[in-house]
């Protein structure tokens, strides 16, 4: 029973559940013995409570009997980052700065996966604070690739890509600053959407870069992430950047939305740099919506592909010095038993609680924000992300979604681009862009590279219009089979 | 736009109250001037007019009703403090 458990769909399994052939407990216990003979090479779990997720899978199923079920995900665990608060949890960014924090109450989306009966499960590795693009900078060391476990699985939330990939789990959450869900999904080859901005709470995720950062589903299938992002999204009075719009029936919208589209591919997304496996398989997939009768059109973004790496790391890094000024050593977090006073306190808790990249980015944040280069810094990338807002509305006026490389570049080894910041910066060259215009972006599976490796479809859409955008990626997953291949952890 | 060399670490770590070991000054110092170099970049784009923005989110002067809620139960906003004593955290002395 639990083997044929692994890779199901959280649909297919919402739908055992309802016909009484599964169990919540059967689902976990499956999960979990997964967990336990995959997890000590994978790696992408930082800490679970077996014994408080088996007691709310054990109350589900007794909703269920009672024929009080809360919906469909009622019963399924749900993977979370460890960067999104779960009351009596563990909360540790991947932090020696957090390592013993226990979080004191639940962040919105969790209160929300609850209220519908997901059980939240597992503490997900990550890169420190979400600074990272390969789940390396973890200060409990890196999450391997499902597909190849000498390569990572991309990052910030590499845990949770991986938990999925490797069949460890049907769903998580990750945060997305500046690719962190997108690119994860491409490298382990799942689906990954970050949400418009604004549409998920951010109350409970712990900030790293607060006009960036926002919650999204990492799944098997474009329905799962379409079935999860109906339950996380919505207004939220705690977070004052929550948006109030109506949240559509998302999974109905897939078989009702049917297309042609208008697709606009962004030409400066298919320039040097872009490994040429995974520019044939995305120019595949393009042709695919041709053959279906969308209308294909060629798009200019020159601002958002020649400077949005530039403005995000003086934007991401400025916030992430004021975000993480709270991490003083005084209330809670990592405090030195070496410090004298209280600017002691402050120096040498960071010092000894933080991590080389967190460090990195506070020193160049501090640096941006300081008398002196703020105007030449920090208020001119302002500038240029308000130009490259505009690119987007500008094209998105005359195009339903448009079509990219989620990453340049496969998954690359452990190791290989640690030591150079500014290489690892590169690879989120076609998904930064799309937090600077805080717009959704989702990536699915379009292909593998000759060595194996799966290759990501980037598609990127208007505000608040996640069921158009999940309808078109629905339209090209529903006709491949790219998502029904699974890693082979023996 | 300023050159790489303007990046003072001691100053800028002190800022950010960062105590930096030597190793980690001489690392940062190349890296963080890499990526200063690499966002010279946006010299080159005209910004004349143009306003900045500070997020993405159409939302904008957001007002709650002035009326009072529970927060925090003392016992857990103080799990996580490192020193705590009477239901207070405990900090080395900061006046003499």
């Amino acid at each position: 029973m639990a083997n044929d458990l692994i890779f199901q769909s959280a649909a297919r399994l919402a739908a055992l559940l309802a016909a009484g052939k599964l169990s919540s407990v059967e689902l976990l216990q499956s999960c979990l013995a997964r967990t336990k003979a995959v997890d000590g090479r994978v790696k992408a779990f930082n800490s679970y409570d077996e014994a408080g997720a088996l007691a709310l899978a054990k109350a589900a199923d007794a909703r269920r009997a009672a024929g009080q079920a809360r919906g469909p995900l009622d019963g399924i665990p749900v993977g979370l980052k460890d960067v999104i608060a779960v009351e009596g949890q563990p909360l540790t960014c991947s932090s020696r700065m957090l390592a013993n924090f226990v979080s004191p109450y639940d962040a919105t989306v969790t209160s929300k996966l609850k209220a519908a009966g997901a059980i939240p499960f597992g503490r997900l590795n990550m890169d420190e604070f979400a600074m990272g693009s390969s789940t390396e900078n973890s200060a409990f060391g890196p999450t391997a690739n499902p597909w190849d476990l000498t390569r990572v699985p991309g990052g910030s939330s590499g845990g949770s890509a991986a938990a999925v990939a490797a069949g460890e789990l049907p769903l998580a959450l990750g945060s997305d600053t500046g690719g962190s869900i997108r690119q994860p999904a491409a490298l382990c080859g799942i689906v990954g959407l970050k949400p418009t901005y604004g549409l998920v709470s951010r109350y409970g995720l712990a900030a790293y870069a607060s006009s960036l950062d926002q919650i999204g589903t990492m799944a098997h299938t474009v329905e799962d992430a379409a079935m999860l992002l109906g339950i996380i999204a919505g207004h939220d009075p705690r977070d004052s950047t929550s948006f109030k719009a109506e949240v559509p029936d998302y999974r109905a919208g897939l078989a009702a939305k049917k297309g042609p589209w208008r697709l606009g591919v962004p030409k400066e997304f298919f320039g040097a740099g872009l490994d040429p496996e995974i520019g044939a398989a995305v120019k595949q997939a393009i042709e695919f919506y041709r053959k279906q009768g969308c209308e294909i059109k060629e798009v200019s973004l020159p601002l958002a592909a020649e400077h949005a790496i530039a403005v995000y790391y003086l934007i991401a890094t400025a916030e992430a010095s004021s975000n993480l000024a709270r991490y003083d050593g005084i209330r809670y977090g990592h405090r030195s038993a070496a410090a004298k006073d209280a600017i002691d306190i402050y120096a040498k808790s960071r010092a000894e609680g933080f991590g080389a990249e967190v460090k990195r980015r506070i020193i160049l944040g501090t640096h941006v924000l300081s008398s002196g280069y703020y105007d030449a810094y920090y208020l001119r990338a302002q500038k240029v992300r308000t130009l490259i807002r505009n690119e987007f509305t500008a094209v998105l006026r005359d195009c339903d979604a448009l079509l990219s490389p989620t990453s340049p570049v496969p998954a690359f080894r452990i190791g290989e681009k640690s030591a150079d910041p500014l290489a690892m910066y590169l690879t989120d060259i076609y998904t930064i862009s799309v937090n600077l215009a805080g717009l959704p972006g989702i990536s699915i599976p379009c292909g593998f590279t000759g060595a194996g490796l799966p290759v990501g479809l980037q598609l990127i859409g208007r505000p608040f219009q996640e069921a158009d955008l999940l309808a078109v990626a629905h339209a090209y997953e529903s006709a491949h089979d790219w998502h029904t291949k699974h890693p082979v952890l023996s | 736009m300023s050159t790489n060399s303007d990046l003072n670490l001691d100053y800028v770590a002190n800022l950010a109250r960062l105590a930096l070991s030597d190793a980690e000054k001489a690392q940062f110092a190349h890296q963080l001037g890499d990526i200063l170099h690499y966002v010279e970049k946006l010299k080159q784009v005209d910004v004349t007019g143009v306003e900045p923005m500070a997020h993405a989110s159409p939302v904008f002067n957001v007002w709650e009703a002035d009326v009072a809620r529970p927060g925090l139960p003392v016992e857990a906003a103080l799990r996580n403090a490192p020193a705590q004593r009477q239901n207070m955290i405990v900090v080395p002395k900061v006046v003499e």
